[in-house]
């Protein structure tokens, strides 16, 4: 099993050194951060279903809350904003909203004073519907009164603070979100789980991307500044551009695996000793460990909290790293379906595994198009030779075969090798 | 009476139609769980492959010259259904049967219908690029409109011939499912093997040959589904995917394994979605003449904006999971 | 010659076998009876017959035929039928159809034997039309073995019938079963009940960790003593 896992990890480092030999370096160096920020992301999910046996299925909600909060938090401050009666407004929505919440939580509560059944439903139903009016009534003018400052592209800027602030803030959103909807739905069926994610990602996707007032929606944020110095930095002191494009990556690259290492040092200690224990007695028959008095749907809840957290600070470094925070580019494909196949592929159940499966996959995703387009490019090339006319269309073709490349990578690893290239140990507890 | 016939128009009409699509597509995902229980998550590529075949077929029946009063997409649409039948079980032979064969758990098979309609997505574009292509390039829809001036309205009401063959065919396709299910000896294998496979399998009922009745029926009804949305809108690659969630939300709503609750639900969903985004103010204008001056309505009051359409359809299944886990017609529960 | 005989069956769900070396034999005319302690294979034996786990030893012959690890849809058509224990019934469909899925392999008119089914079991002919998931314990059993005498079977098996059941459908579900032998099915049976079950066995086997340990006729086994200490609760 060790030798499988080096030789594997083997394979895969002379492939990254392949890739960086035909396609530059600067280029794999920017990818490789990518693949660092999905390896702690494939890391999250990991520990939701290898670990939890959850299926969330609204990774990219996480991912986006992550590059929110870093957005907001280390975007430059807009004075344009803070000078004018916006944040009054602003403040006043968010009180109607607090108020909303305080008066929707007291329906619920109204059994205590006696009123109960149909009646509480009533009353909570109404409550629902006035809250919701009262805070529209309050949003809704403080919205178009800030997306209407300087001009028609207004919107409350960010905090400008240091982007580490922000990862952290992505994942403390992530926390949030995780924890409303995992108290909602942990207690049902856990193919339930799923859906309910994809519609959670969903809602926060036209949220942010309707909100431009916060988000500045489709128009798009940037640039957003880095943790580390920016090439620009380093051409400022005298580099070439060439080797600044190089360090400053390879800056941000280190930083990025500092943070992963912390996040699998912290998780391997905790999964080795008795909260491990507990959560794969939990994943592999939860109505025995309940029957033994564990609260599995607290447990459960922990788990999922954990995992979002970790997609959380991962959004947040993808979205830090290309500088650009864009509501529109987000599809489930790439930033949820693409994380299930990595820790399928990779092994679901082992820390390492997931974490080969996303800078494999991600280094499969990457080449495909270029590959595809040498091959299109090629046989095209031969098809006017021999006196057809040329593919049409031969870049939108190669973007839509990574598509295909992708299903089949699941489809072959599936086949092959049904839990993953490298799988989960199982470890014989004494 | 004009915001009658409005609310008829944009509400009833839209809804039915919505409400079949989503049904057909619904019946198809809540048989195969039902049968295999698991969640076929391509079943939106069943869809828009089944789509193109209509479409395909329909152009080459406009290249041999061949007109009907009827769009040649429905005249169509009983080949490409028989095509699309043969894919599907083409699809589960080739991905999940050898999976199943090794005991995969429900989430693999999930991954596994992932990765096909990744492929068939990526194979659609390929071919069809991603542009969007129509039903109506060389015939025109025809529309109805009934004038309605004689009941006091300003407005007729308007429906196209499409959407009235859509929701026949939708309430034949339903009808013929009941027969099949109720009294036919493979229908009532069905049932009973959605019931318990297991007693299924003891009593000697032929289970491969049920599974594939499963795929023809999933795959018709959803080459049904499919060049109806196409009919009805444009045909896109990502025609159907974009409903998928709906269409499984309906299916749960409904019910998982129960056919009429996936119809139910489809109807339900695809109602609410046109309720929701519908501009009630156009309809309770009227009232303003009554009301005082401070409590006139504004000019927007749809309860959802139509941009977060799709989310309706969530809050639906969220609720339904809070308060009626096992749907409708109290489905499948793990 | 035998209906039904195992000869060293060896076999189990895939890990440890859970029979090792099983001898059973029963003609058509029998009412054959195995009992047991707990785990000591007796409805693994059933299963093993009914192809729902993997034989790796011996052999089954049935009605002259090697049928070792055939599956249902081919054993049904030949004579055998097969009630589990639980979830033993179509909770969704009605009593009727439930009666129908049992014919299901049948390809002739099939009812002469629907109206034989009601005849024994006149309640079910009452509640033809109501899902068999709403009838009582008791009734539900009835339905299950309805269903499994649909394919007019040669030989049924039972996996303790009596289970969960109240004393007076335990004594109502066995007079069924002496009754359908008499009229010319074989049955074999498993039950936990063994005084009452062996006492009207026409052929008793006491099984233990996945072997035989005593044969001979219910009454036989009732009254030797050394199974009467052991497996009987003396």
């Amino acid at each position: 099993m060790m030798r499988r896992s080096l030789t594997l990890f083997a394979a895969l480092f002379v492939l990254i050194l392949g890739v960086g030999f035909v396609l530059g370096v600067p280029f794999t160096t920017s990818r490789l951060v990518e693949a660092a920020a999905y390896s702690l992301i494939a890391l999250g999910l990991n520990i939701q279903w290898g670990y939890g046996g959850l299926f969330n299925f609204g990774i990219m909600g996480f991912l986006m809350l992550g590059g929110f909060a870093v957005t907001f938090m280390s975007y430059p401050i807009n004075p344009l904003f803070w000078g004018s009666d916006g944040p009054f407004m602003l403040g006043k929505a968010i009180l109607a909203f607090v108020a909303g919440a305080g008066l929707v939580y007291g329906a619920q509560q109204s059994h205590r004073i006696g009123i109960k059944g149909g009646w509480k439903v009533a009353l909570t139903v109404l409550v629902w519907f006035v809250a919701y009016c009262v805070y529209r009534s309050q949003i809704d003018p403080a919205a178009a009164y800030i997306e209407a400052l300087s001009g028609k592209d207004g919107w409350v800027g960010g905090l400008g603070l240091h982007p580490l602030v922000g990862w952290l803030f992505g994942g403390v959103l992530a926390a949030i979100v995780a924890y409303i909807v995992g108290k909602i739905c942990l207690g049902l069926r856990t193919d339930y789980l799923a859906i309910a994610t994809i519609g959670i990602s969903e809602i926060i996707r036209a949220l942010i991307k309707n909100m431009d007032w916060l988000t500045r929606g489709t128009l798009s944020v940037s640039p957003i500044p880095w943790p580390t110095p920016l090439p620009q930095d380093y051409q400022a002191n005298g580099v070439d551009n060439l080797t600044a494009l190089i360090y400053a990556r390879a800056g941000f690259l280190v930083l990025a695996l500092v943070v992963l290492g912390i996040a699998v040092f912290l998780i391997s200690r905790a999964y080795a000793g008795p909260w491990g224990r507990m959560m794969r007695a939990i994943r592999d028959n939860h109505i025995a460990a309940s029957s033994m008095g564990k609260n599995v749907t607290s447990r459960q809840l922990e788990i999922f909290i954990v995992g979002s957290v970790l997609m959380g600070i991962g959004g947040a470094m993808l979205v830090s790293f290309q500088q650009i925070y864009d509501p529109t580019s987000y599809q489930p494909i790439n930033h949820t379906f693409i994380i299930w196949v990595m820790v399928i592929v990779g092994g679901s159940g082992n820390n390492w595994g997931a974490m080969f499966g996303a800078v494999l996959i991600w280094m499969i995703w990457i080449i495909s198009e270029p590959l595809a387009k040498a091959i299109f490019e090629t046989v095209s090339h031969w098809s006017t030779m021999i006196g057809w006319s040329e593919i049409p269309d031969i870049e939108s073709r190669s973007a839509q075969m990574r598509v295909f490349v992708l299903g089949l990578v699941i489809t072959i690893a599936l086949r092959f090798a049904p839990k993953g290239l490298i799988p989960e140990v199982v470890r014989r507890e004494g | 009476m004009t915001e009658l016939i409005f609310f008829i128009n944009q509400v009833l009409i839209s809804g039915a139609v919505l409400g079949s699509i989503y049904a057909l597509g619904a019946i198809g995902i809540t048989l195969i769980f039902g049968i295999l229980r698991f969640a076929h998550f391509a079943h939106s590529e069943l869809m828009t492959s089944g789509a193109f075949f209509a479409f395909l077929l329909a152009a080459l029946f406009a290249a041999w010259g061949i007109h009907a009063p009827i769009p040649t997409g429905f005249v169509v649409l009983p080949i490409a259904m028989v095509i699309s039948a043969v894919l599907a079980l083409g699809i589960d032979k080739g991905f999940y049967a050898p999976l199943r064969k090794r005991g995969a758990k429900p989430v693999t098979l999930l991954i596994a219908s992932i990765g096909v309609t990744l492929m068939m997505q990526g194979l659609t574009r390929l071919f069809f690029g991603a542009g969007t292509y129509s039903f109506f390039e060389t015939e025109t829809k025809v529309l109805y409109r009934f004038d309605m001036s004689a009941l006091g309205s300003t407005r007729p009401l308007v429906i196209t011939q499409p959407q009235v063959l859509m929701v026949l065919v939708t309430i034949i396709a339903v009808v013929a499912l009941h027969f099949f299910l109720t009294r036919s000896r493979l229908g009532k294998a069905m049932r009973a093997m959605a019931d318990n496979a297991d007693l299924a399998q003891v009593s000697g009922i032929n289970t491969a040959l049920v599974v594939r009745v499963t795929w023809v029926i999933a795959g018709a009804l959803a080459c049904m589904a499919g060049t109806m949305l196409a009919l009805d809108v444009t045909l896109k690659p990502d025609l159907a995917f974009n409903i998928i969630l709906p269409i499984f939300a309906a299916a749960i709503v409904g019910g998982l394994g129960q056919a009429y609750g996936a119809i139910a639900g489809g109807f339900l969903i695809g109602f609410a979605e046109t309720l929701a985004v519908f501009n009630w103010s156009t309809v309770l204008k009227p009232l303003n003449a009554v009301l005082p001056e401070w409590v006139h309505l504004p000019a927007n009051l749809s309860l959802v904006p139509t941009e977060y359409k799709l989310t309706v359809a969530f809050v639906i299944l969220v609720v339904t999971l809070l308060v009626r886990p096992t749907g409708i017609f109290k489905g499948a529960s793990s | 010659m035998a209906l039904i005989e195992l000869t060293h069956v060896v076999g189990g769900y895939g890990g440890a076998p859970i029979l090792n070396g099983v001898n059973i034999a029963i003609d058509q005319s029998d009412i054959g009876v195995i009992v047991g302690p707990n785990g000591a294979g007796k409805s693994t034996t059933l299963k093993a017959i009914f192809g729902l786990l993997k034989v790796t030893g011996g052999t089954i012959v049935f009605d002259g035929a090697e049928v070792t690890n055939s599956l249902p849809d081919k054993l049904v058509p030949r004579g055998l039928s097969f009630v589990p224990q639980e979830k033993n019934v179509f909770t969704s469909m009605s009593v009727e159809e439930n009666l129908e899925m049992g014919a299901f392999t049948r390809k002739d008119a099939f009812g002469d034997t629907m109206e034989w089914v009601y005849d024994m079991f006149p309640v079910l002919k009452e509640k033809r039309n109501q899902k068999a998931g709403e009838l009582s314990g008791g009734q539900r059993q009835m339905v299950a073995m309805g269903r499994a005498l649909m394919s007019k079977p040669k030989l049924l098996m039972l996996d303790e019938p009596s289970a969960g059941l109240s004393p007076r459908y335990v004594i109502e579900i066995f007079e069924t079963i002496v009754r359908v032998n008499k009229e010319g099915v074989g049955i074999l049976m498993v039950e936990q009940n063994a005084r009452q079950a062996l006492a009207f066995a026409s052929k008793g086997f006491v099984l233990a960790s996945g072997q035989n340990r005593f044969t001979g006729t219910g009454p036989e086994l009732i009254a030797d003593p050394e199974v009467a200490k052991s497996f009987l609760g003396g």
